[in-house]
């Protein structure tokens, strides 16, 4: 066991972890945090995606002891006040998402992208969430929504 | 169309779903969300062989491991199970149907369980689970379908003797022409690649146990209420004992539309150790104890009249049905044995299926299950008549379509209604094909890398599972009705209870649309239950783009009968006969005495009082109403794919891809939409990208998301879709199926268009997936 020290959407931890704990897993069975999801077992998926230190990490690439000192958000920490998010709410709008498991994933991705200003075209964002797979809703609606969050965010082209 | 619906007309609105906000924030409840204090985490133990007899399994050092609970290998769970695990349909009374097990001491594919562990964690039990010591004894492996009835074959059953586990026919000779003495004839032979469905989540189940013996399963399936049924029936637990839960379910596509091993091992598990068990899949396992679909090979005929007058289509299929028969696996080419005329008036015709066992992963139903295989039959050999006959490739399937509703085919079902010509026309209008050709005829002319291929599709198909009377007659063990109950609550909140069950489709969010259009409410004023069998007692749950057509239907005569009582209730209390009311809008009124009147929800309010009601009615307002419908669902449509194709890489990308679909009423074009996308990309992706692949020995080489490609945003354009509307006459709402349409209809338009793409250079065939490697060999061998 080793104790670290990581941000979750705010909130200080102090955690015994093992050295072999995905940073997945422990977000989801050590702080409750079930948002991220797991699709997985070979980082193709991107389900379990997270902003570490506001880049987009897939969760499952990183040993949960990795993340010590690092301020992590999921899912669970991007609508603030009870208000969606620019990219939850253009997700709603377009119905940019269908059984929802690969929506916490493919949100946060699109935060980060974004954010990075790289969201300009529709080229730019399918490249951009390259990572990141959907198998219901063929992303055409991904992408109005990522556009439309660009928008709203001010980093559209 | 937008959020803003109005009470009235929330039918055909763009209603912004409500199932959102819960996923969008996190708080999804899927399976592997749920840990009950003390849970066990389950491990199967698999087979690495396709085909191997165990001679022993020694659980010692597995169960000394730490945190590991019980180890058990088949031969100490046999007496679990009171009958083998189910099929659903047995599609001709000699079909051969060898039973298996949850676990196994003879493994027949890679991925049989031959032993499980459990432990306190997830990570003690993986551990553990390396610790089972397995002495195999290998034996030869049947992997391909082709070549599974060859002489000499390994067998997957050698006790059966055969490979061949059916032969099923349907014929008809309508004009006692043989399909040789036709004036054209036209034989192509196809292999649709067999798919592996990839849900984003993997299966997990969770069993609960109770004090008296009772479970509840929660589990990641499409079918709560049937796996209800069959793993009561399989445990010998009587129904009473079991209830069955899907929440939150992470996508389907038909591979959770089945009993599988661990939702049996974890019932029986929980009852066994007292504890809850739960079991959730990893992706690479669920690549091998997942259902896998298609893995059929074809040969297709269409014989014609030189004039293009198409007269016979005949169809002989292989279809693999893997190491066993799971829930439905012999019935999936019967779900396309009706529609291989397609859209077209084909007087002649002649089906042929033989299912074969290999040493596979079992297949079962992946979207449009046994349409897509028909429909990119017909859709690339009327290309090949349409080549042959040297006349043009859209007016050929328009000189043929069936143009007079509803139609009686030569396989005899009934198309309900449809207007193929319609769609094909809107098709045109959208796709510009004059500007495309003159494209494609100056990238020829230039003769650069990139050359441009338009390709079509035109379909039809039957969903809407099903009218149970011909269940019965095709051999199915099951009904295809479904039942739904409307509930008044004192206050007016309206409870819907269905017996579907969503897993991305919406239901919450349409089911209250057509809900409060009937009764003339506000949309929030309905609630949507689904899912659990404890709250939707009866049901036959989602597949086969039933929902809406049979499930939504339901809700539609369970209104009436919420209407037709609070009638009588209005009647009594204004004192006016039944006959005088006219009902809109939520509200009861007077003919002829307008401010005379009475509110639905006022009426709910005095059945619950119960203060003043007609001699002898049951107090309360609530009906239920099981809807059994008389007919498929038949959607139909036309689409094409514009596919730029690099001559010197082999790459083919689409570059357009344009659907026009007629799927009857529209209750939410957004969700219908949306279905839309997610069924073309998964019939694009058939055309291009999927192909599950097994070597020589059975071993899968496409064991997880690295080496089977599921397309990313990057591989895919936006789609342009438009619809025609030709309403069902055989129910109220007048909708259709809509879920598999995409994926019946996409496949063909893409290897059509890659086909265009590189005729003029003496291409005549490729086969799915249309990879860059098989399009330059296709170049290549061309040229030489």
């Amino acid at each position: 066991m080793r104790r670290v020290a990581l941000t979750v959407n705010g909130t200080g931890h102090e955690l015994d972890l093992e050295p072999r704990e995905l940073l997945v897993y422990v977000l989801r069975e050590r702080l409750g945090l079930t948002g991220t999801n797991v699709g997985c077992d070979t980082s193709s998926c991107g389900s379990c995606t997270i902003l570490l230190d506001g880049e987009s990490v897939k969760s499952c690439t990183l040993l949960g002891v990795q993340a010590e000192g690092a301020q992590i958000t999921t899912i669970e920490g991007l609508a603030s006040d009870g208000e969606l998010h620019p990219v939850q709410q253009a997700f709603h709008d377009k119905h940019a998402l269908q059984c929802g498991y690969c929506t916490p994933g493919m949100v946060m991705a699109a935060v980060s992208l974004i954010e990075h200003g790289e969201a300009t075209d529709e080229a730019a964002i399918r490249i951009g969430l390259e990572g990141n797979l959907c198998r219901c809703t063929g992303y055409h609606n991904i992408v109005l929504a990522v556009e439309q969050a660009a928008g709203v965010m001010g980093k559209a082209s | 169309m937008s959020a803003t619906a109005e009470k009235g007309s929330y039918v055909g609105s763009a209603v912004k779903r409500r199932e959102d906000k819960a996923l969008l924030t996190g708080q999804g409840t899927y399976v592997d969300n749920m840990a009950p204090v003390g849970t066990l985490s389950l491990v199967v133990v698999r087979s690495p062989y396709a085909h191997a007899r165990v001679t022993s399994v020694s659980l010692d050092a597995a169960r000394a491991a730490e945190g590991v609970v019980a180890a058990f290998s088949a031969a100490d769970l046999q007496d679990d199970w009171k009958a083998a695990m189910p099929c659903a349909w047995p599609v001709t009374e000699d079909m051969k149907n060898p039973p298996h097990y949850p676990l196994t001491d003879v493994a027949r594919y890679q991925g049989d369980g031959v032993a499980v562990v459990l432990a306190e964690t997830r990570a003690q039990a993986k551990d553990a689970a390396e610790l089972v010591e397995v002495d195999w004894e290998p034996v030869d492996a049947v992997v391909d379908v082709a070549k599974a009835l060859d002489d000499g074959a390994p067998l997957a059953h050698p006790d059966l003797g055969t490979n061949e586990c059916y032969v099923w026919r349907l014929d008809t000779d309508a004009t006692g022409q043989a399909i040789e003495d036709a004036e054209v004839v036209v034989t192509r032979r196809y292999y649709q690649p067999r798919l592996i469905p990839n849900a984003i989540e993997p299966r997990a189940v969770l069993a609960v146990p109770g004090a008296a013996g009772e479970v509840i399963l929660y589990a990641a399936t499409q079918i709560p209420h049937i796996l209800r049924l069959l793993v009561a029936a399989t445990l010998g637990m009587s129904e009473t004992k079991l209830r069955v839960v899907a929440p939150d379910v992470g996508g389907g596509f038909g591979s959770k539309l089945d009993v599988y091993a661990e939702e049996l091992l974890a019932v029986a598990l929980a009852r066994r150790l007292g504890r809850p068990v739960k079991w959730t899949e990893e992706r690479s396992e669920n690549y091998v104890s997942t259902i896998h679909g298609r893995d059929f090979h074809t040969e297709y005929t269409l014989a014609a009249t030189k004039d293009g007058t198409i007269t016979h289509c005949r169809a002989r299929v292989t279809a693999a049905m893997g190491a066993y028969l799971q829930l439905v696996t012999p019935g999936i080419p019967l779900l396309g044995a009706w529609i291989y005329a397609g859209p077209y008036a084909i007087p002649n015709y002649s089906v042929e299926f033989t299912g074969v066992f290999t040493n596979t992963t079992p297949t079962d139903a992946y979207r449009g299950a046994g349409r897509p295989e028909a429909t990119y039959v017909i859709e690339r050999t009327m290309d090949a008549l349409a080549d042959e006959l040297g006349v043009d490739r859209v007016e050929l399937r328009r000189k043929n379509f069936i143009k007079e509703f509803p139609a009686t085919m030569a396989s005899g079902l009934t198309i309900d209604s449809g207007d193929y010509v319609a769609s094909l026309d809107k098709l045109l209008e959208h796709l510009d094909l004059d500007a495309l050709h003159a494209e494609q005829a100056k990238r020829r002319e230039n003769g650069g890398a990139k050359q441009l291929g338009v390709g079509f599709s035109t379909y039809n198909e039957m969903c809407g599972l099903a009218p149970s009377r011909i269940l019965g007659a095709i051999r199915y063990a099951a009904g295809g009705w479904e039942q739904a109950t409307i509930r008044y609550l004192p206050t007016g909140s309206i409870q819907v209870v269905t017996g579907t069950s969503p897993h991305g489709q919406g239901h919450e969010t349409a089911w209250a649309q057509i809900v409060a259009d009937q009764l003339g409410c506000d949309i929030e004023a309905v609630e949507v239950l689904h899912g659990d069998t404890a709250v939707s007692h009866a049901g036959l749950d989602t597949y086969g783009s039933r929902s809406l057509p049979v499930g939504g239907v339901a809700l539609c005569y369970a209104a009436e009968k919420v209407v037709d009582k609070a009638r009588q209730i209005v009647a009594h209390q204004l004192e006016v006969s039944a006959d005088d009311l006219d009902f809109a809008d939520g509200t009861f009124s007077v003919k002829g005495s307008p401010d005379k009147e009475m509110t639905l929800a006022a009426a709910a309010w005095a059945a619950f009082a119960a203060h003043d009601l007609p001699d002898g009615m049951e107090p309360g307002l609530e009906a239920t109403a099981t809807y059994d419908p008389p007919n498929f669902s038949w959607p139909g449509g036309a689409h094409a794919a514009v596919v730029e194709v690099d001559t010197e890489t082999g790459d083919a990308r689409l570059v357009r891809y344009v659907a026009i679909d007629d799927v009857g009423t529209v209750v939410n074009p957004l969700i219908v939409d949306g279905q839309v996308h997610g069924g073309i990309t998964q019939g694009i992706s058939t055309a291009l990208y999927e192909e599950g692949s097994y070597d020589e020995a059975g071993s899968l080489l496409t064991a997880n998301l690295v080496t089977y490609l599921v397309p990313s945003a990057a591989e895919l354009p936006s789609y342009e879709l438009d619809r025609t509307e030709s309403r069902s006459p055989t129910n109220p709402l007048g909708v259709k199926g809509v879920g598999e349409t995409g994926t019946i209809a996409a496949a063909p338009a893409v290897i059509n268009a890659v086909l265009d793409a590189v005729s003029h250079l003496g291409v005549e065939d490729i086969q799915m997936p249309a990879t860059p490697e098989r399009v330059w060999r296709a170049i290549q061998e061309a040229k030489a």
